[in-house]
């Protein structure tokens, strides 16, 4: 895989401009999710009106994957219910494990992380921005108000473990 | 040891051919092996001497009468021999270990825990591989000794100056790392074991890095106990080494308890084997100490005097090269003295990740992390650097190579 494939020029412009980035004031909800094995963390601020996303921002360091993969989610989920963005977030987790192709039509600028799919190790990276929107999306329909996730050396796992726990209360939280 | 000047340097070019792996191609391109501080490549003659023990020579060793074990014997109890001649130790204390932290344990472990009282002190440093920082916080919690730490300056050498302070009647072990895997420092052990012993305190130099690149010797260091790993010095994964003062060995207790380590075995209860054996419970990984007395042989050839006179040069090239890179920092001494090359750095705007995902595209294969030391990257204020670290094999077309790909970069990213 040659470099152009993995830092593909949209994943490189999220990564300089990132979008939807900084702090919200008026969050519903904050959550810090970091990974100690590389140093990438980021603080995601998430607002809801009803079961809309109102409003979402990054704030963040590391990686151009992990950046950059934080800022296409913004955007793939500002506006959206928050079930829809769960199942955005629930496609994004599946395409990096390769169990299925890349829709764009779901997953727009996301598609362009196809070369990361092929680097388990840089999974986590990719995965650290749509695992902290999904643990917000929870805690927020919970109503809890901030979150803190340290991801360990099996960071994949967990993550992955994470975001069927979320899923699941998700769904249960949408048929109260 | 001699002046480095006054050595001719090796020339990496009469090593190479010695070692298949950098023959490889990555990506269509030649590999440029950069990452030597975290294993080293193997020359033909260890797995010649691997391949040789179990075609021809394999059985376990101590116990059986027949030829092969006699063999094999010869072989494990030869190499011991052999490495303890490199290390300047006596072979009755040069113990085989799977790697260098299991070597610390064993002395965190069979010194410390029997030695150690509730408010004696550990002292440590600010730059030690977590190797040699985890076991003792082990052993300070189930003892209730306190761990200390001498701190790293922003020269990135030890503050010697805070050692007379932090060295007190209750300092039991210095815990010392005798060259920093990240930033290439090299510290004066013999200097702080002189200090230490005078304070009463025991020395344990971790040389995982010295052995490889210096052919340090435990008398030189002044140290009661030195560990290594084997991998490092172009031996095999899966054999380390301690080596200590003998009367101290002796006096201690077991470390893993089993088979070989013992002299008699009752039901309820068992008496020791001698030193080095006692240390040794189980059967041992004697291909891996054969392909290590390989390896030693191999540097013994080469003249670990032109190595280090070659990784000298080499290193002072790569610092200077490393110079030009806009927006690059280098995190460890800026000079050539007391220094190895060990070459950590960050560049500005692209996170090491990206750096190394980047050079790997151009073959060259360098670490980035936090390289097992999270307190001294947290004194730097970093949570990861880059690190490319050189050997006898390194050429200077390679930091070339490195300097290019790094320029190539700093572009895509910023």
């Amino acid at each position: 895989m040659g470099l152009q494939d993995l830092y593909q020029e949209i994943i490189l412009d999220h990564y300089k401009k990132p979008r939807n980035a900084g702090r919200l004031e008026d969050a519903s909800v904050e959550v810090h999710h970091y990974n100690p094995v590389c140093g990438d963390e980021l603080t995601l601020g998430l607002r809801l009106e009803g079961d809309r996303v109102a409003a979402i921002a990054v704030d963040g360091q590391g990686c151009a994957i992990s950046q950059g993969s934080a800022s296409v989610m913004t955007e793939l989920v500002d506006g959206l219910p928050v079930a829809e963005g769960l199942e955005k977030a629930e496609a994004f987790r599946q395409f990096m494990h390769g169990e299925i192709e890349a829709d764009e039509d779901v997953l727009g600028d996301g598609v362009a992380f196809a070369g990361v799919a092929k680097l388990p190790i840089r999974v986590k990276c990719a995965l650290l921005g749509w695992m902290a929107f999904k643990d917000a999306a929870v805690r927020a329909s919970a109503g809890e108000s901030s979150g803190e996730t340290v991801y360990g050396e099996g960071a994949d796992e967990s993550a992955t473990q994470a975001m069927e726990q979320a899923r699941k209360e998700a769904e249960r939280g949408s048929d109260r | 040891m001699t002046s480095l000047s006054a050595v001719a340097a090796l020339d990496p070019a009469e090593v190479r051919p010695d070692f298949p792996i950098l023959s490889r191609q990555i990506g269509g391109k030649p590999l440029v092996y950069l990452d030597s501080a975290a294993t080293s490549q193997k020359p033909q003659a260890v797995l010649d001497a691997m391949d040789d023990y179990y075609r021809l020579h394999n059985a376990n060793v101590h116990r059986g009468v027949h030829t092969l074990a006699e063999e094999a014997t010869a072989a494990f109890e030869g190499a011991r021999g052999r490495i303890a001649g490199f290390i300047g130790a006596s072979e009755r204390a040069t113990v085989f270990t799977k790697n260098a932290t299991e070597a610390i344990n064993l002395v965190a472990y069979a010194w410390g825990l029997r030695n150690l009282r509730s408010g004696d002190e550990i002292l440590v440093t600010e730059m030690e591989h977590h190797a040699n920082l985890v076991p003792w916080q082990l052993v300070a919690k189930l003892t209730g000794a306190r761990l200390k730490a001498i701190p790293v300056g922003d020269d990135f050498r030890l503050d010697l100056s805070a050692l007379d302070g932090l060295l007190t009647e209750r300092t039991r072990m210095v815990a010392v790392s005798a060259m920093s895997n990240v930033l290439g420092t090299v510290n004066p052990v013999a200097g702080i074991a002189a200090k230490a012993h005078a304070a009463g305190a025991l020395v344990l130099a971790d040389a995982s890095q010295a052995v490889p690149h210096l052919g340090t010797t435990i008398g030189g260091l002044g140290a009661d106990f030195m560990v290594f790993t084997g991998h490092k010095a172009l031996g095999p994964m899966g054999v380390g080494v301690l080596a200590a003062r003998e009367e101290l060995l002796d006096s201690m207790e077991p470390f893993l308890g089993g088979g070989e380590m013992i002299r008699d075995v009752q039901l309820d209860s068992a008496t020791w084997n001698d030193i080095p054996w006692r240390f040794e419970a189980g059967t041992p990984n004697v291909a891996e100490a054969v392909g290590l007395a390989a390896a030693v042989d191999y540097l013994d050839k080469a003249g670990m005097d032109r190595v280090r006179a070659a990784e000298h040069q080499l290193t002072g090239y790569a610092l200077g090269r490393l110079a030009e890179v806009d927006g690059l920092r280098i995190f460890g001494p800026s000079d050539t003295e007391q220094r190895g090359g060990m070459l950590s750095f960050t560049l500005e705007g692209v996170h090491p990740h990206d750096v190394a995902q980047v050079l790997d595209a151009d073959g060259i294969a360098v670490r980035a992390g936090h390289h097992c030391a999270k307190p001294l990257m947290r004194r730097f204020g970093v949570t990861a650097t880059t690190r490319a670290s050189l050997y006898l094999y390194t050429t200077t077309a390679e930091i070339d190579a490195l300097v290019d790909a790094l320029g190539k970069s700093r572009a895509l990213f910023t």
